[in-house]
């Protein structure tokens, strides 16, 4: 039978195939069953140690990877970097060298700076699975998203998909671009002008448009996603005050009336209600945020164990 | 098993109707033996067991006029040789949907060779709760002499003495384009 994923790292989206995406997400589906038991564990990754390396704050992530890690009988290890202290490429190399002398057999890394796990992954022998890497990827988020959209719509071609908001610092919407055209999907990206670069176009072959007007975006949309002001990554100069951002480009009831009857809308979260998702769409019934929580741990249980497999 | 490598078969020891027939046998055996089909569970194990169990499930209903409870069991995550078999094999799901506890579990695989599956779907039963108890059943026991596991089946469909070397091949319509069971070989050249 066809394996699902022939690699050792999971990078990005980009080098991806649509059927090793659709083959991860399969895996994962048959993954979610585990997280309903009663004893949620399985013995697969017994003795495999998984290193979560956060050179950059989070809660989310790190939590369902840890879930993903002990779920499957892993031993999982969080060491959290900080940044500042840290003066860039030699210290990681020495970094990664530290780790690998400990013997771990899967490296999770986030880091703020692009590129960090493709360097982490040439001197590592363990598997490096990129849990966000500054403003380039973050695959496991676009792939617990693909799952929350499957689960509703079964099929990507021809999927009608909105990513509105801060694109230029979204890691989660260049993954999202990626792995939605791959499968088919039109993307459609609305935000403020600062923040949705035209360039953005040139991202992928085919199946992007860029627009300025939010509501050009979700007309007719299946999929809404908005994603989060970045304000940490932001000298905030590209938009005046947070208020006037609410009014123009966030996700209003109103809004969303645009879309199919059908749309869900979609948050990688941490939301700022009030401000890029009104407080009423994301207590809504089209609200999939937290399904997305949920297939997020079934994602990185399939990630880990395709990373770890056979070696 | 690779399907690369086409296989040689040596000979057919079971063709559809001693299999129906074995399968008829198997069910009146586990209905005598639990008296009756209150509390029972029948358990699959992917992929020929499955189909098997759905059979059982059928036959049982027609001798009680009670269908027991069916599930599947997908060993994958629990084998015993996942760091040797090279990258890691696919995975399936588990469908457990009634609750295991005070249940008599009969788990049910087409063949029983080193006992290596059993375990595995047993440690994976009882990550689910606590079964009253569990029988094995299965189309065909390859002997004894082949276990590595202390592990024998309850009920059996055709014991069949065969060679390591040997393969056994059940061939069910769910899968293949025909319904019997085979000992195959590999190639001599």
């Amino acid at each position: 039978m066809e394996k699902p994923f022939h690699r050792r790292d999971l990078l990005g989206i980009r080098g991806l195939s649509a059927e090793e995406i659709i083959g991860i997400l399969d895996t994962a589906e048959n993954f979610r069953e585990i997280s309903a038991r009663e004893i949620k564990k399985v013995p697969t990754l017994r003795g495999k140690t998984i290193i979560n390396l956060f050179f950059e704050a989070s809660t989310r992530t790190r939590t369902s990877f840890e879930l993903a890690a002990k779920r499957l009988s892993a031993d999982a290890v969080n060491i959290s970097v900080s940044t500042s202290s840290v003066s860039k490429g030699e210290t990681l190399i020495d970094t990664a060298l530290t780790l690998d002398a400990m013997s771990p057999d899967c490296i999770v890394v986030r880091h703020s700076s692009a590129g960090v796990p493709h360097q982490l992954a040439k001197i590592s022998k363990a598997a490096v699975v990129n849990a966000g890497d500054g403003t380039n990827e973050h695959p496991t988020q676009a792939l617990l998203d693909a799952m929350t959209i499957r689960e509703h719509k079964k099929e990507f071609a021809g999927l009608k998909v909105a990513i509105l908001g801060d694109i230029l610092h979204s890691r989660v919407a260049r993954s999202n671009i990626h792995l939605l055209t791959k499968l088919g999907a039109t993307v459609k990206v609305a935000g403020p002008k600062t923040l949705v670069p035209r360039s953005f176009e040139g991202l992928v072959d085919e199946g992007l448009t860029v627009s300025e007007h939010l509501d050009e975006a979700i007309v007719d949309a299946d999929v809404v996603m908005i994603l989060r002001i970045q304000k940490e990554r932001q000298d905030s100069a590209f938009f005046p005050t947070l208020s006037e951002y609410a009014v123009h480009y966030g996700l209003t009831q109103e809004r969303l009336e645009l879309a199919k009857k059908d749309a869900i809308v979609l948050h990688p979260g941490p939301m700022n209600r009030g401000i890029e998702i009104a407080s009423d769409v994301a207590d809504s019934a089209r609200s999939q945020i937290l399904d997305q929580v949920k297939y997020g741990v079934a994602v990185r249980m399939a990630v880990l164990y395709l990373a770890t497999g056979g070696r | 098993m690779s399907d690369e490598v086409k296989l040689v078969e040596k000979s057919r020891i079971m063709g559809k109707e001693r299999i129906g027939r074995a399968m008829s046998r198997l069910a009146s055996e586990i209905v005598e033996d639990n008296q009756g089909a209150n509390g029972l569970y029948l358990v699959g194990i992917r992929r020929r067991g499955v189909p098997l169990a759905e059979t059982l499930v059928r036959k049982i209903e027609e001798i009680e006029g009670k269908k027991p409870l069916f599930g599947i069991i997908d060993i994958t995550l629990y084998r015993d040789d996942l760091s040797t078999v090279g990258a890691n094999p696919i995975v399936n799901r588990t469908e457990l949907d009634e609750d295991i506890d005070e249940k008599s579990i009969v788990l049910v695989d087409d063949v029983l060779f080193t006992g290596r599956t059993i375990r595995a779907a047993l440690d994976q039963l009882m990550d689910f709760g606590r079964p009253k108890k569990v029988q094995l059943a299965v189309l065909v026991d390859r002997g004894h002499e082949h276990r590595e596991l202390p592990i024998q089946a309850d009920f059996v469909g055709k014991t069949v003495p065969t060679k390591k070397s040997e393969i056994i091949k059940v061939m069910l319509k769910e899968y293949d384009d025909v319904e019997a069971v085979g000992i195959f070989e590999l190639p001599s050249n």
